[in-house]
Order: C-alpha cells, then structure tokens, then sequence
C-alpha cells in the first residue's frame, strides 16, 4: 500500500479544518475576545440609552413647537402653517408622528451629528454649547479626580497599615462627615463662607473678562485657577472621603495576603513593602472605579456648577431645564452619558494591562 | 362537631407558638440590633426626626401669613431660629418641612428597595436570559448621569406629590440595589444547603422565600437605609435648582428660596442655615445606622 494515499476519512477530516487565514482571524478574536466583548456591551448600553432618552423625548409637552412656530412666524414673517413645518425641521421633533417613524428620525439627527436646537435662541444647539462649555467641565472634574485620587488612596493606605491611632480616628471621622454632607451642601457652604462671607473667592463666572485675555497667557491661567479652586475643592472634598473608603478597604483586603507575610519574612524595610507590594496591588481595583467616579463627577456637575455660577455643561443642563428648553437638555444629557460610557469603557480597555488575571476570567 | 372544635384548638395553639417563636426572634434580633452604639444612635435620631415630623407642626403649627414688620427678626424666644424676608417664623417652617422631607424619603426608599430587591433576586436566581436583560438595563442606568435625568423628568412630569417625587428617584436608585442583592444571590447559589435544596427539588417559592430571603435581608436593611440618604440628597437637589415646588416648606426648597433672594444678604445665610444643618444630621444618622447594622450583620469587619 502506498503510504502517499491518504487513508479512509482523512481527506474528509482535512477539509474539515479551516484555511490559515480564517485561523488568524478567529485566534485573534479569541485573544482579544474580552476587548471585544466590552465594546460590544458599551455599543448596547449606548443604544438602550438612546432609546431611553427618545422615550423621555416623547413626554415633553408638544406645545413648544406651537410656540416656536410662532416665534418663527413673527420672526421671519412666514404663514403659521410654513412656521409649523420649519419648527418640526429645525428641532427635528414631530409630536404626531409614527412611534417608529419618530425614532428612525431622532436617530438619524443624532447620526448626523445634530444634538438638537435651541428653540428659546436662534443658532444656539447642543453641539455649539458643547463645544463653548465642555472644556471647563473638563477641566474641572479631571483635576478634582485626579487631587481626590492622589489624595485619597495614599491617606487610605496609611490608615488601613496603622488602624488604631490619632490619625485613623481622624481619617474615619473625615469620612464619615464628607460622606453624609452632599457635594452640593457642601459646594452652598463653601460658597457662603469663602464668596459671601470672607470674599476671598469670585461666586461665579470662570475667568476674570475684563482684565485677563483669553488665550496662552499666564495671567489667564492664573484667573482661571482662581475662578475654578472653589468648585475643585469642593468635589475634591466630597471624592476624597469615598477614595479613602475605597483604598482603606482594599489595602485591608491585600494585608491579609500571603505575599506580604513573605515579603516581611525576607526582611525587607517596612517602606519598600508599602511601595512596592502594597500600595501597587491595592490600587488595582480601584482603577475600575474611575470610569463611576467620573460619572458621579459629571452628572453631580449640573447642582454643583449651578450653585458655583460656573459656566459648564452642567450650569447649561440645569438653567435650559428650568427654561423648558428640552431639546438642547436631552442633546447634553445624551452626550453625557456618552461620555460616561466612553470613559467606562477606556477604563475596563487599560485594566487588563495593569492586571493581566482579568483578561483570562 | 368536635372535630371541629378540635381543629380550631390546634390551628389557635400552632398560631399561638408561631406568634411567641415571632416574638422571640425580634427579641433576639433587637438585642442582636442594638447592641451596637451607632446603630442605637443613629436609630434614635431618626425616630426624633419622625417624632418631630409627626407632633411637631400640631405643637407648632406654621402659619404663612405674611408680617412685614418682623421681617429679618434675629433668634429669640418667639422665634428661635429668627423669621425670613416676609416675617414668617422659620423654626416652624423647617418643622412643618420635616414630614414633607421625610415623605419622600421614605416613599423612594421602599419604591426602590421592592424594585431592586425582586429584579435582583429574579436575576440571580434564574441566570440564564433573564438575568442578561436585567443587568442590561440595570448597567444603562448605572451608567447614565442620574442627576440631569431626574432634573429632567422633574421638569417635564411636573412633580406635585410625594408620590411622583419618589418614583422619580427610584427610576435610577433600584439599579444598584438590585446588583448588590444579585451577586449576593449568586455566591448563595453555590452554597451547600442551597444545592440540598435545589436536589430536594423544593418549590422556587419556598427556595426564594424561605431560603434567600432571610440570608439577603441584612443588605435589604442596609440598603433601605442607604436609599433614604440618597433620596434626601436627590430630592432637596432638584429643588435646590428651582423645580418640583409643590412644598414651600421642604427643606430644599428653604434653601432655594433663600439662595435666589440673594447670597449677600448675610440674613438669608442665616435662614439657609438651619435646614442645611438638620439635613446634613440626618445624613450622619443614617450612615451610623447603615455602618451600624453592617457591624452587626457582617462580624468580618470588625476584627480587620
């Protein structure tokens, strides 16, 4: 027999196994398969999102397209029924359509990049006050996270190593007293003691316009630190208290850990221990408690930033909810969420290369 | 006839002994309670503040009339916390405020504790579907910003009850509850007398009555108490921003109306202040009882 011949079946059995190219592809889905999967849970979080904002939608009282069909009409001095259809193009918002019908096109203006239009102002949309007010939110919420954080997990780990002393019933107290204020009780407080009471701080607005010029110049960083160390501290008040938690918590939690006992019977210094051991696995889950921060951060901006005057998105959520004016609101508020889900996502993306255990469960 | 009689005898003696063994675990469960000094604490608080919320405006009854004259009345014994700009006590605006506040939290603690507490136990019980739909909606409303959308609903339901106001908030605060209760559930799950009873082939009803719920109630007390924080700190939010004014005399709205007569005035920090300070005690007493019932349900704790 000629051992050339492929025996019975094997030819069956080899035509069964994939070409190489296919085996590339699906050895890299299956590497990356976790990555895969949470995009694939923030693209359903984002669509359920949409649908839920389009419900919200659909309760607005249909009225204000009777008034800005009014206001259109004496504006541009057209026929009602011209002002009508023009109010429905301009807010893409059409009360007696089709449940369907209306969602394809909601969506449509949000795939188009239109946010949605102001109808209390003429060329005011969600897109131009995100890109006027957006950095100083920004900017705000990401330098009280970042204080908070520092802050925070090296407070909690020194009162999770020496947990009976002055200083954990200090840290203890703290946190119990930041956490039971709400941010915004505390922002009020802030302001009436520093803004109205000593006049240290300016209560609203977040550069001095007349004499600073915007742009790259010292003078108007330096304005723009000074306007905005209220809101920071506040926020950084509040988050420090839970980062503390958090840390004090998983440093407890890491203690308890073979590893360290090991470390401590090979002598090393209490010191090299605490950085390199501790504090580096301790701050491991806490990494994925970013992305909530954050969402706290940006969806308590809209009291914050109200009670600060600062004029952020959250300022413009809360004053054109007050005004009715629901078309810009829902654009923000769609677009924060967005956001939130992005960074939720950015976190979940870097955690497996900070922990590469995660990636295998 | 005396089989009858005889019947009746016993279902009076089961129910008796069901009623004394009943009794008996709420002693032990009260001793066990409050053997810790936050949750005595923190617990005695509360009940002063529903005291307060209760006989308070029949002792101090809050009249809105309006008296120009004794506008901006510092503190004295007719009026301890002074009077705001148009002459009315405010020592009796912040207690006929205290049931409104409370109201509400109360309403959004037990909406949101009977919404989370059923999805979450469905979902980890069943797996499966069930549960990925469940937790899909759940992770869409721990991910979207919360406070935008409540301002929002606010606005456009027009909030004119307690009621409205807590569905409202509990819109978002079941998510969390309910994955809390489910992951709980789900370390339950591998847990031996839960696989004895799922060979047992038991009722899912009595599995989830008899067996589940006991060992999640802790956390269902916990989080009952945590919901009241977060349902004071949401509702007094929305109507620090101007909306759901309904009540005059919520403690938010104090605030609110003090706030826009304007800061400078240094009269209306002192107005502001006072329900600013019963809120914030009410906040510390729910932590102490939520830190406190952790210590006594979770023993772990403790020793760490």
């Amino acid at each position: 027999m000629n051992p050339e011949t492929p025996l019975r079946g094997e030819k069956a059995i080899r035509k069964k196994q994939p070409s190489k190219g296919w085996l590339v592809v699906s050895r890299f889905f299956q590497k990356y398969s976790y990555f895969f999967a949470k995009i694939g849970v923030s693209l359903l979080t984002l669509t359920l999102t949409t649908i839920l904002l389009f419900f919200l939608l659909r309760l607005i009282p249909g009225d204000i397209l009777e008034i800005y069909a009014l206001k259109l009409q004496n504006q541009q001095g057209i026929s009602y029924e011209r002002a009508y259809e023009l109010a429905k193009q301009l807010l893409n918002f059409d009360p007696s359509e089709n449940v369907f019908l209306a969602f394809f096109h909601y969506v449509g203006g949000l795939f188009r990049g239109q946010l949605g239009n102001s109808y209390l102002e003429t060329n005011v949309s969600a897109n131009s006050l995100i890109a006027t007010r957006l950095p100083w939110t920004l900017f705000v919420s990401t330098v009280a996270l970042i204080i908070s954080f520092l802050l925070g997990t090296t407070i909690g780990c020194y009162a999770a190593e020496k947990r009976k002393g002055f200083l954990e019933k200090l840290t203890s107290g703290y946190v119990a007293i930041s956490g039971s204020i709400p941010d915004y009780l505390m922002a009020l407080l802030l302001v009436i003691v520093f803004a109205y009471t000593l006049n240290w701080f300016p209560a609203q607005g977040n550069y001095d316009s007349f004499s600073v010029e915007p742009g790259f110049n010292f003078p108007f960083f330096g304005s723009v630190i000074y306007y905005s160390f209220l809101p920071i501290l506040a926020y950084a008040l509040v988050q420090t208290g839970t980062w503390i938690l958090q840390m004090r918590g998983s440093t407890i939690g890491v203690l308890g850990e073979d590893f360290i006992l090991a470390a401590r019977a090979r002598g090393l210094s209490d010191r090299t221990i605490r950085r390199k051991y501790l504090r580096r696995n301790a701050l491991l889950p806490l990494v994925t408690m970013f992305g909530v921060s954050f969402g706290n951060l940006f969806g308590g901006a809209t009291l914050m930033e109200s009670i600060f005057n600062y004029p952020g998105i959250g300022l413009e959520i809360s004053s054109r909810i007050v005004n009715k004016d629901y078309m810009v609101v829902q654009g923000l508020i769609f677009f924060s969420a967005a956001m939130v889900i992005l960074v939720n996502l950015i976190v979940d993306m870097i955690y497996p290369l900070i922990d590469p255990r995660v990636r295998k469960n | 006839m005396k089989e009858k009689a005889s019947k009746l005898n016993l279902w009076l003696k089961s129910l008796s002994l069901s009623l004394k063994d009943f009794f008996f675990r709420v002693g032990v469960l009260g001793k066990k309670l409050f053997s810790n000094y936050k949750t005595i604490l923190g617990t005695s608080i509360i009940l002063l503040y529903i005291l307060v919320a209760i006989f308070g405006p029949l002792i101090f009854p809050y009249n809105q009339e309006i008296n120009m004259v004794d506008k901006y009345l510092m503190n004295s014994w007719t009026h301890p916390f002074g009077t705001d700009w148009l002459g009315r006590d405010v020592f009796r605006q912040v207690i006929a405020g205290a049931g409104s506040v409370l109201e509400i939290a109360f309403f959004t603690a037990a909406f949101s504790v009977v919404f989370g507490t059923i999805l979450g136990i469905v979902a980890g019980y069943l797996g499966g579907w069930v549960d990925k739909v469940i937790m899909s909606v759940a992770n869409i409303f721990l991910s979207i910003p919360a406070f935008p959308v409540y301002l929002l609903l606010a606005a456009v339901i027009v909030i004119s009850s307690p009621i409205q106001f807590a569905l409202v908030i509990s819109v978002f605060s079941w998510a969390g509850l309910c994955r809390a209760i489910r992951i709980q559930v789900m370390s339950l799950k591998e847990r031996d007398f839960l696989q004895i009873c799922l060979v047992m082939r038991m009722s899912k009803a009595h599995i989830i009555f008899k067996e589940i719920m006991p060992n999640v109630f802790s956390y269902i007390a916990i989080n009952f108490v945590t919901a009241l924080r977060n349902a004071i700190m949401a509702s007094v939010g929305i109507m620090l921003v101007g909306l759901a004014a309904y009540d005059p005399t919520n403690w938010g709205a104090i605030i609110n109306a003090a706030r826009t007569k304007g800061l400078t005035n240094v009269n209306n920090i002192y107005i502001l202040l006072y329900p600013l300070v019963a809120i914030v005690i009410f906040e510390v007493a729910t932590l102490m009882v939520s830190n406190g019932l952790d210590e006594t349900f979770n023993p772990r704790l403790k020793e760490m």
